[in-house]
């Protein structure tokens, strides 16, 4: 929503100062909240874009997304579990899927026809949760 | 790969075919909402802003992410607190 400036101004004074460095990504004006209302997270009310997440992969589809109302903020390790899991089933040509509570070193899913009814044996519930 | 502007006031593009005017009103607002609405497995839409990037001012196209994994996040505003 800023303009380039003010998110120079909050790089520098700021943001710089908590990660030690230049933010790492580009910093994107959307001024109007045009890209926010094609993507649906513009708070028209508000005049403020909420906080919306979207994963793209490299062939431009959209594979996730999460909104949250501005109070509340991200868990940026799940973020990166996500892309993660996305890279690892792109990877696998769709072979592999990641069950509820999976990270890397954790054990993926192989979808076949002997698999059905028989995801009992294989997951366990408590994989569902960190430990 | 963004290219530097000179500073001024860049405003970000939506790369949208524009919608035909001949269709009836409450049909066009059906079929904008039904754009608007992102599904995962569909593509994401394209856009041009403005960003700043180490140091510079610069024009970002998401398409020229393609080939990379993006994650694109909004937020309310600069400086708040969260």
């Amino acid at each position: 929503m800023d303009s380039v400036f003010v998110h120079k101004m909050w790089n520098d004074n700021e943001l710089s100062k908590m990660v030690g460095k230049d933010i790492p990504f580009p910093m994107l004006s959307d001024a109007g909240g045009k890209i926010g209302s094609l993507y649906g997270i513009y708070d028209e009310d508000g005049g403020v874009e909420t906080r919306g997440r979207f994963l793209i992969d490299p062939d431009g589809i959209v594979q996730g997304f999460e909104v949250l109302t501005p109070p509340v903020g991200r868990n940026v390790s799940e973020t990166i579990r996500q892309v993660q899991a996305f890279q690892l089933v792109r990877a696998s040509k769709g072979t592999e899927a990641t069950p509820s509570g999976w990270k890397p070193g954790k054990k993926v899913l192989k979808p076949n026809p002997e698999l059905v009814g028989n995801v009992w044996k294989e997951w366990k519930v408590s994989e569902a949760f960190d430990e | 790969m963004p290219k530097e502007f000179k500073a001024g006031c860049q405003r970000p593009e939506l790369k949208m075919p524009a919608a035909k005017e001949e269709v009836a009103a409450v049909e066009t607002q059906k079929k904008e909402e039904e754009m608007r609405m992102i599904k995962v497995g569909k593509p994401a839409p394209d856009f041009t802003a403005p960003a700043y990037y180490q140091g510079k001012f610069v024009t970002v196209d998401l398409s020229e992410y393609r080939g990379k994994w993006v994650v694109l996040c909004f937020y309310p505003g600069d400086f708040t607190f969260v």
